[in-house]
């Protein structure tokens, strides 16, 4: 039998039937829904007299729009308040499960996916989100659909795909103290381009990813999409089963084993051939940050602004050109001699607990300094209150921070929090566009400990070399 | 049917990594219509902090009052999945974008509401580019035969899957051709059910 890669194995298994030449109609294992991209396909299905074939495998939460500030579905303005509104009459018209602002699990589609165990191995995952790449962490195949294509998906459980090429991304070694998961992915795509990926699945593996958690591994596919990839995905390991062991949509006991059996078969053969493979030594990499207005315009801290010059291709030159414009920055220019304005600490990248025990790390006894506005946005409501347990939310408070409900708060500036025009933001976020924050917001995407440190100076800084001139790392 | 998916004037869009962001910024996003994005569409570029159209903007120059197909570089529609971009894509005028590449979330988005998204080699985009710095360029879109009409005799070629080309030519609802399977979605649920209980 041909050799195959993960990801083969998981679509093959997913064929409910060809349609005609190349497309094939897959099965969908779990359909995550938020308040933004479902209303349309709702008023779609009612529209066309259809139902909602499976509500049992549909989950739908409230994310995007929710004010972090306040738990009331008018607080962050009229027309969210509406559409959130307008998911809640949808879910109960279809029958689908929802945790709204006021259930104690509530929080960003792909936090809570993964913590309530609907995120499991083997499966096909579909979100109208981008960032459905996140449970790609899992060893599924999960990636981002478009309004269209939820309807469809409401409609059928199923969805037409074609086969897409694969991506082997090898991280070799381990990583040095205080580079994390998302310096990774931002080397890795700083590395490829932001359409490096473009058509394949990435799967990603090596010695330095089976050295991480699942929340590590999930930032990283998060951030698969950042580079144009399909989906990210990683094989599935007693890591990823002793995670989902015990949450509550994981298999109970009596499937458990069958279960542990199945995803234990998810791994790409020793002899499978992919269409591109990129291998980076872990020991090379450094706390990275963006400096441009797109996640492949990125650098080490400790690595000079680059000049628009230094890129041999004419069009990166001029988007170069632009970027540093926007970014109100300047060729050569260290990164740590600029300051900045707010903190941000959140996202569906890094919102997650062992994100701000990395933060707390970095803060405790520390204040924000003056000047800067600091936020932490855990996740969902587990990680909030398994933060306040133990002891980081007061760490942060005390060191200055706001302290916040679950949502996606200031990563895409759809609620009441936005960075305002030209001030400069350390975000643990996920994509620098321009005005992404906030109209002509300027943002540097870094992991949670680069940006606590940035909170405490007020500026970027180098926090392997801090801590090593500190002497907490022998 | 008409040999021409469609044809009208041309605006070239100059940049690469244009993203959803830049099509249509997050406060439109909260609409729960499909309708009445064509004045959001690349908000930030088009129009100015005052609200007044932004005349270094292409989109604002008068030349190109009302354009249908778009020319613009590579990996165009990156970032969010946010189908709201080609809706403003689409209702502002435009049924083609000719770019160097497309990210794959706005290229399925965009099939799905009957777009018509060619990919060209880097040489021929550029060749194409030139050609609208010689003046206002009306070209012709030939799906069946595969080809961009330039006039005067010039054409260039392009590829595009089969299987996405009939669904353009037959206007196909995708949600009822996928309801044809039925027999096979309840055989794989079934099947599913027994093999993988744990799933749901």
């Amino acid at each position: 039998m041909m050799a195959k890669t993960l990801y083969q194995k998981i679509y093959q298994s997913h064929i409910v039937a060809p349609v005609n030449g190349s497309t094939d109609l897959l099965f969908v294992d779990r359909h995550l829904i938020h308040e933004v991209t479902s209303p349309q396909a709702f008023a779609g299905l009612r529209q066309a007299g259809r139902t909602v074939r499976r509500p049992d495998l549909t989950y739908a939460t409230m994310d995007h729009n929710v004010s972090t500030q306040l738990r009331s579905i008018d607080a962050a303005g009229e027309t969210s308040r509406k559409q959130l509104e307008a998911l809640a009459t949808n879910c109960k018209e279809f029958n689908v499960p929802l945790l709204d602002l006021m259930h104690p699990d509530q929080g960003i589609v792909h936090v809570i996916g993964p913590e309530l165990g609907l995120t499991q191995p083997g499966m096909i995952i579909v979100c109208g989100d981008s960032h459905t790449s996140t449970h790609g962490a899992f060893g599924a195949i999960a990636f981002g659909i478009g309004t269209s294509e939820v309807e469809h998906v409401l409609a059928t459980q199923t969805l037409q795909q074609q086969v897409a090429k694969t991506l082997k991304v090898e991280v070799t070694g381990s990583l040095s103290p205080f580079v994390t998961p998302k310096d990774v992915i931002m080397a890795v795509i700083g590395q490829l381009g932001t359409a490096g990926g473009n058509g394949y699945v990435a799967e990603f593996c090596g010695s330095a990813i089976r050295g991480m958690s699942m929340e590590g591994r999930m930032t990283l596919c998060n951030m698969s999409i950042e580079m144009g990839a399909k989906a990210g995905l990683i094989a599935p390991d007693e890591v990823t089963f002793a995670y989902l062991k015990g949450k509550p949509h994981a298999p109970q006991a009596e499937h458990w084993d069958a279960a542990v059996s199945y995803w234990q078969s998810l791994y790409s053969d020793a002899d499978a051939v992919f269409d591109k493979t990129v291998t980076i030594a872990a020991e090379n990499i450094r706390p990275q940050v963006t400096w441009g207005t797109n996640p492949e315009q990125v650098i080490a801290v400790d690595q000079p602004i680059p000049s628009p010059e230094s890129f041999s291709d004419l069009i990166k030159a001029d988007a170069a050109r632009r970027a540093l414009t926007y970014m109100g920055i300047e060729a050569g220019q260290k990164l740590t001699d600029l300051k900045v304005d707010v903190v941000f600490i959140g996202s569906c990248t890094n919102s997650r607990i062992e994100d701000l025990r990395q933060a707390a790390a970095v803060v405790q006894g520390k204040q924000v300094a003056s000047g800067v506005r600091a936020l932490i946005v855990p996740g969902s409501g587990q990680v909030k209150r398994q933060a306040e347990a133990e002891g980081l939310a007061d760490i942060f408070k005390a060191s200055g921070f706001e302290w916040r409900e679950p949502g996606c708060s200031m990563c895409l500036g759809m609620n009441d929090d936005r960075v305002e025009a030209g001030q400069r933001c350390a975000s643990t976020s996920n994509r620098n566009f321009e005005g992404r924050q906030g109209r002509g917001s300027r943002t540097h995407l870094v992991s949670p400990a680069m940006a606590a440190a940035a909170a405490i100076a007020g500026r970027f800084v180098d926090i392997s070399y801090v801590e090593r001139a500190e002497g907490s790392y022998s | 049917m008409s040999q021409i998916f469609a044809e009208g004037l041309v605006c070239p869009l100059d940049k690469n990594n244009v993203d959803t962001d830049q099509i249509i910024p997050k406060q439109f996003l909260t609409s729960v219509s499909r309708d009445g994005f064509a004045e959001a569409l690349f908000y930030d570029w088009r129009y100015l902090a005052n609200e007044q159209p932004n005349p270094d903007f292409v989109l604002n120059e008068p030349a190109y009052k009302g354009a249908s197909i778009l020319l613009t570089r590579a990996n165009f529609g990156c970032g969010s999945s946010r189908e709201h971009a080609p809706w403003a894509i689409q209702q502002y005028g435009f049924n083609v974008v000719i770019a160097e590449s497309f990210a794959d979330i706005f290229f399925n988005n965009s099939i799905n509401n009957g777009m018509l998204l060619i990919s060209l080699s880097a040489s021929n985009i550029e060749f194409l580019f030139s050609r609208c710095q010689q003046g206002t360029q009306e070209w012709k879109i030939d799906l069946a035969g595969q080809q961009i009409i330039l006039g005067n005799n010039a054409a260039v070629g392009f590829q595009i899957d089969p299987d996405i080309k009939q669904r353009l030519l037959s206007g196909l609802d995708f949600i009822g051709a996928s309801e044809q399977f039925e027999p096979h979605i309840s055989g794989y649920e079934k099947q599913r059910a027994t093999a993988q209980p744990w799933l749901g």
